[in-house]
């Protein structure tokens, strides 16, 4: 670094009367010099690359005992009719200065912070984290989220156990004890088996409860897991889970089953879904139907899947639950939630979704 | 039910081309499902053939073969492959002459299998082809010989498609039949559903033939002392009598190859007539040996005990529940389900008595069930059948048996018919349209209902409807609103969205369950859905609980001693309470879960097995926890279609076993993983208390962690959780809510876990119950905060918590917080002793604590825990 040059330090006159009394003397503080000194700050500013030597620069020009400090020292020296511009011509320099320093200030730091940034990248996909991932199941979330739609119309969500006495989970939904159709359901049953207690083949039995509970009119919807004696297969389960709705007012329709449905599938798989509903026998619906749903997005193409059961609440069962069936009318559907999973997501293979392998619910995260 | 479709061609008109998918999709839309298409799966050239010549050549394995010279084309013409009229064929079969007319497949041919046929040299020669067996036809199992055309009654030129001759080109729909719909069971009974679904005529079969009443008697007793339900046994017994069977008869080939694809074995002309018949028409039926016969047939209930031989050659022990077919020798029939072998139609039978029955249906399923004897009668029966048919199905068979066995109509037989009428049933105008939400006119339901089959009648403006017999489902209005919604369409049913009055929303529980499985899952667990079947010692292992053996007593909690026992006691299980799967689809594990944590375990070795080394897994679901000395379920159930008595109601809902909702969490392998810059962290009993912290966090509830022990879990790594229950008359109690540490290595190896497993447990029913309500909130101080820290030397065995807890509650009010930030051992505290600590601070109400106020809090908290714990200061 070149250092500046200092001017001539000025002859201080031991009375400023005296210099005042000096005919035509040089000027205590000459322009030549004010520029001297200011030529070689703003040389010194430019030059300074750093912080640090631009704080020396700082310092030797414009501390204490720069020469321009120096020349406002020689102020109080200066004749009274030389002191306005005097002062100007200081005071213009040394405001000169500092901008100047000021200025380059900033562009250094602003430099630096830039160079200190660029030195602390780091390779952002090499990110470590102390949290580990987690997910939900599927079943769980898509359970959720249908219940939600029904939630939303005003619906009402209910419960039941899942060891369930054979009344709630046959004989109250029609299921005469000779029934065929009891036969048909593979039920688990538990000992001793003449305390009637079985895992609930369906959600249905939720129903009765939920008649035999609520006031009237009831609209609610029942999701939960289920039993049937199936091996575990690629396409079945012994341990599943269904979405149960039931509806019972004055003047409930079948149209207004389909109405639900419309809503529901739209609701939950996007608005081009739709509903096909096929005549069918369940005993606790009278007229049945099979409930199949269409969208252009399930796998292996746009295509009806049979996807549940459903069907004006057979008269029988709101006698079961002390509702008469000449002034009450409703509603009931059920839809299996694995089902929906696999032709929705292109699950082939019953096995991943109870298996519990954690890399299956992590492709899902934490949304269906 | 399988239905082929020539013979459903006879009862209405296909069009020509009518594919098995089309009448499958006609089906459907009527309601009965689709299942399979059946086909024979053979592919011609298959012709007639006629052995000219063949010669016996001895091989050196000893068996004999014939070289065959078969005509297969007419003279000067050249056979259906091609080739010359005349094919050289080997043939092993020894059971035809020369003259014989067989069955040829020729080269390009296509057997079941697939079986594709073609020239091949074999035992010196080139045989162009294969003479078929009826097995390798697919035409039944007979494979003694090759198929002789004569014994199939048949004589047709050489050359003939021997597919279309003998019914091969046939195919079959499968149909799901409904447990309503019985009369689907027959060709008679789909074909009207075909006429429904395509509107094209329906031709009943039972109207086709002309039923004489038979002239002299068959003695016919029907003897129900004992009906069940107090529904007589039989309703309907018909008997005709054929005299003059010719035994040797064979079944034609069209009805072999009808039964086949229905799924019928052809066994004899006269039990293939009955088998045809009862397909046809619906109806089983029986053929009797008539001279096996000992006097007149008597329909009663077996005796206990009682003896019989079914015609499987298996001798049962029967139930006074059973009806029996019986003659003066004694039982010939369990009726509805199978016969006697001591009257079996057999090779020598000339004179058959046949039976066409109507039984109970509750009385043939149950016999069916307890003799574990599904049959296609039993299966009929069950879902009734149309007791009017009966008389028209034995008719059936007595043609049959008379045009195809050579057989004489007797004039013997019976005609017993007490089947009820169907009762009429009142459909009120209006109230199909009314149920349905579709104005259907006045026409479209007369013309559905008659459609199916019903009889009409105007009565003040609404409609008398009787059912017809073959429809026993139809018992109400509503049964009638489904057929002429099923009749008119499913899909002119409109779609209207109803409103439901205002809801309240998800319970506090269903949104408390919801925040706790997204917060497990958002705090790096996942969420596995397990099945509730274990075994009997992994129940007793965990769902004992700590309540049974590891309760640390309040008093000891307050001591402050953090037991470590080695474990010795609580190692050893108690039997719990627990429900056992009558029927375990897994012999190994038939017992209802009572902790969620055996299942969880497993599927965390599943993970480790599948080589995923860091695993954190979750469950929330139901457990199954009976309490000891209590008799669950109704040994009497309550009718369906009314409502129980109240007592009946409340017996029904206290008789279910206690099912709480749990939440299981087990962390295996690391915590955090080893990263770039991040050393890895080992899951262990710090992991399952942070998940429990989650789940406190996530309710809103404190859950307060004590010094605890398990029968599974290590002696020293086990807290016991406990929430405090508000009481409105009495001090707040605590209540046990779960437990959560690291397994027992020794139980961690059972499952082929790592020694470290860390597992947590909490009844989230016992939990919600506490959360939200009336919380309080304390007002946010804003004056500056003064923050001290405190290092106290204790014994090792003093809990950190108890510790807390004394200096929070010596220091006041002005104490806002207290948190453990260290525990020292060793070098400056004494062996046994240890140094904790907390970092504290103070906050006033209204004003900036002097340093003063704040040291004296501090010093204050400083006492009690010197009084409570012998604390002292380390300065």
């Amino acid at each position: 670094m070149s250092v500046p040059s200092v001017p001539p330090e000025p002859t201080t006159p031991s009375d400023p009367a005296d210099a005042a009394a000096s005919a035509q003397p040089e000027p205590l503080i000459s322009e030549a010099a004010v520029n001297a000194a200011v030529d070689a700050a703003l040389a010194a500013i430019a030059a300074a690359a750093t912080t640090a030597a631009l704080k020396l620069v700082r310092s030797e020009h414009a501390g204490e005992s720069s020469p321009l400090s120096k020349l406002n020292a020689l102020m109080r020296s200066v004749p009274g009719n030389q002191k306005a511009a005097a002062g100007k011509l200081v005071g213009q320099a040394r405001g000169g200065v500092t901008k100047a320093l000021t200025a380059r200030e900033d562009e250094i730091g602003t430099a630096e912070a830039a160079a200190r940034l660029l030195a602390e990248t780091v390779d952002v996909t090499a990110a470590a984290s102390a949290w580990k991932a987690g997910a939900r199941h599927p079943i769980s979330l898509l359970s959720e989220r249908a219940a939600d739609v029904f939630v939303a119309m005003g619906w009402e969500v209910a419960e039941g156990p899942e060891l369930e006495s054979e009344w709630f989970n046959f004989d109250g939904l029609n299921f005469d004890e000779d029934h065929p159709a009891r036969a048909m359901q593979d039920t688990f049953f538990v000992e001793p088996t003449d305390a009637h207690l079985v895992l609930r083949t369906q959600t249905s039995p939720v129903q009765l409860r939920a008649l035999l509970s609520r006031e009237l009119p009831v609209y609610v919807v029942a999701p939960g897991r289920v039993f049937r004696t199936d091996e575990l297969d690629a396409t079945h389960t012994p341990v599943f889970h269904q979405i149960e709705g039931i509806a019972i007012d004055k003047g409930l329709t079948m149209a207004h089953l389909r109405g639900t449905l419309d809503h529901f599938v739209k609701a939950l798989f996007g608005p081009e879904a739709k509903v096909r509903l096929r005549p069918n026998y369940f005993p606790f619906t009278e007229p049945s139907a099979e409930l199949d749903v269409w969208h252009p997005t399930f796998k292996d193409g746009a295509r009806w899947i049979e996807w549940g059961g459903c069907g004006m609440v057979h008269a029988n069962v709101l006698r079961s639950a002390g509702i008469d069936p000449e002034v009450y009318s409703g509603f009931a559907f059920g839809v299996g939630v694995e089902r929906a999973v696999m032709f929705r997501n292109d699950v082939k293979d019953m096995h991943d979704m109870v298996e519990g392998d954690i890399r299956f619910s992590q492709q899902y995260g934490m949304t269906v | 039910m399988r239905v082929p479709l020539s013979w459903l061609g006879e009862f209405v008109d296909l069009a020509p081309g009518t594919t098995p998918e089309d009448v499958h999709a006609a089906l459907v839309s009527v309601g009965l499902e689709e299942e399979e298409i059946h086909r024979f799966e053979v592919s011609g050239p298959i012709v007639v053939g006629e052995v000219l010549e063949f010669v016996g050549e001895e091989q050196t394995n000893g068996k004999t073969i014939n070289w065959c010279q078969v005509r297969v084309a007419p003279d000067g013409e050249l056979a259906a492959d091609g080739g010359p009229a005349v094919h050289g064929i080997i043939c092993g079969a020894h059971n035809f002459a020369v003259g014989d007319k067989v069955v040829v497949t020729l080269p390009g041919a296509s057997l079941p299998g697939p079986f594709p046929i073609a020239a091949r040299k074999t035992y010196g020669h080139t045989s162009d082809g294969m003479i078929a067996s009826a097995r390798e036809l697919g035409l039944g199992d007979e494979h003694d010989g090759i198929l002789l055309l004569k014994n199939l009654g048949i004589d047709a030129p050489v050359g003939t498609d021997a597919i279309a001759l003998l019914g091969l080109d046939d195919s079959a729909v499968e149909i799901n039949v409904t447990p309503d719909r019985g009369y689907a069971f027959s060709i008679r009974g789909v074909a009207r559903e075909y006429s429904h679904a395509t509107g094209v005529a329906f031709r009943d079969p039972a109207l086709a033939l002309t039923v004489v009443a038979p002239v002299t008697r068959f003695p016919v007793t029907i003897d129900d002392q004992a009906p069940i339900r107090d529904r007589n046994g039989a309703t309907v017994f018909v008997t005709r009598v054929v005299r003059g069977v010719d035994p040797t008869r064979p079944t034609p080939a069209w009805m072999i190859a009808r039964l086949g694809l229905v799924g019928i074995r052809s066994i004899s002309l006269v039990v293939d007539v009955t088998n045809y018949v009862m397909f046809e028409l619906g109806q089983p039926l029986h053929g009797y040996d008539l001279d096996k016969l000992t006097g007149g047939i008597i329909v009663r209930r077996a005796t206990a005990g009682e003896k019989f031989t079914t015609l499987d050659a298996v001798t049962r022990t029967l139930s006074v529940e059973d009806l029996l077919i019986t003659d003066e020798s004694g039982p010939i029939g369990l009726a509805g389900v199978m016969g006697g072998a001591n009257t079996e139609i057999s090779a020598q039978t000339v004179n058959v008595l046949v039976e066409a029955a109507n039984f109970d249906p509750v009385s043939i399923a149950r016999s069916a069930r307890r003799h574990k004897l599904p049959s296609e009668a039993s299966k009929r029966f069950e879902r009734g059948v149309d007791p009017q048919v009966a008389a028209v199905a034995a008719a059936r068979v007595v043609q049959l048996l008379v045009d195809l066995a050579g057989g004489t109509a007797d004039d013997l037989g019976s005609v017993y018919n007490e089947a009820p009428a169907s009762e009429p049933i009142r459909l009120p105008t209006g109230f199909v349209s009314g149920l349905i939400g579709l104005a259907y006119t006045g026409d479209e339901v007369r013309d559905a209902l008659v459609d199916v089959g019903v009889s009409l009648v105007e009565a003040d403006g609404d409609l008398q409807v009787t059912p017809p017999s073959w429809r026993p489902d139809l018992t109400d209005k509503w049964t009638l609103a489904e057929e002429v919604a099923r009749i008119v369409g499913y899909d002119r049913i409109p779609s209207v969205l109803p409103i439901a009055p205002p809801g309240r929303g998800l319970t506090r529980t269903q949104t408390l369950r919801r925040t706790v499985a997204q917060t497990l899952a958002a705090t790096g667990h996942t969420e596995v859905l397990t099945y509730p079947f274990v075994s009997e010692q992994a129940n007793n292992l965990f769902g004992a609980g700590v309540a049974a053996l590891g309760a640390v007593s309040a008093a000891e909690a307050d001591s402050g001693a953090i037991a470590a026992d080695g474990g010795a006691a609580s190692a050893v299980p108690v039997s719990i309470p627990q429900m056992k799967v009558a029927n375990p689809l897994d012999g190994e594990a038939p017992f209802l879960r009572t902790s969620m944590l055996p299942g969880l375990l497993q599927i965390a070795h599943r993970n480790r097995s599948r080589g995923l080394v860091d695993v954190a897994i979750y469950e929330q679901g139901l457990v199954f926890r009976p309490e000891a000395g209590v008799t669950y379920g109704t040994a009497v159930l309550p009718a369906g279609g009314e409502r129980p008595s109240a007592e009946a109601e409340a017996s029904l809902i206290a008789g279910i076993v206690p099912q709480p909702l749990l939440v299981g969490v087990v962390l295996v392998g690391n915590d955090v993983r080893h990263q770039p810059g991040l050393p890895a962290v080992a899951a262990g009993w710090q992991s399952a208390l942070a998940a429990v912290q989650q789940v406190a966090l996530a309710t809103g509830v404190r859950i307060e962690v004590r010094q605890g022990r398990h029968p599974a879990m290590h002696p020293g790594r086990t807290a016991e959780l406990f929430v405090t229950v508000p009481a409105a008359t009495a001090a707040a109690s605590t209540v046990s809510v779960g437990f959560a540490g690291e397994l027992l290595p020794a139980v961690a190896d059972d499952y082929d876990l790592p020694a470290v497993v860390a597992v947590a447990e909490i009844n989230l029913g016992l939990v919600f119950a506490q959360a939200g309500g009336d919380l309080t909130v304390t007002p946010i101080r804003t004056m500056p905060a003064a923050t001290q820290d405190l290092s106290l030397v204790v014994s090792a065995s003093v809990p950190a918590a108890a510790l807390r807890t004394a200096v929070a509650e010596g220091a006041g009010d002005l104490l806002e917080h207290i948190e453990l930030v260290d525990d020292y051992r060793g070098a400056g505290v004494e062996p046994g002793q240890k140094s904790l600590t907390f970092a504290l601070r103070f906050r006033g109400e209204e004003r900036t604590l002097t340093a003063a106020e704040a040291s004296a809090a501090r010093l204050a908290g400083v006492a009690v825990a010197a009084e409570r714990f012998g604390a002292t200061l380390r300065e």
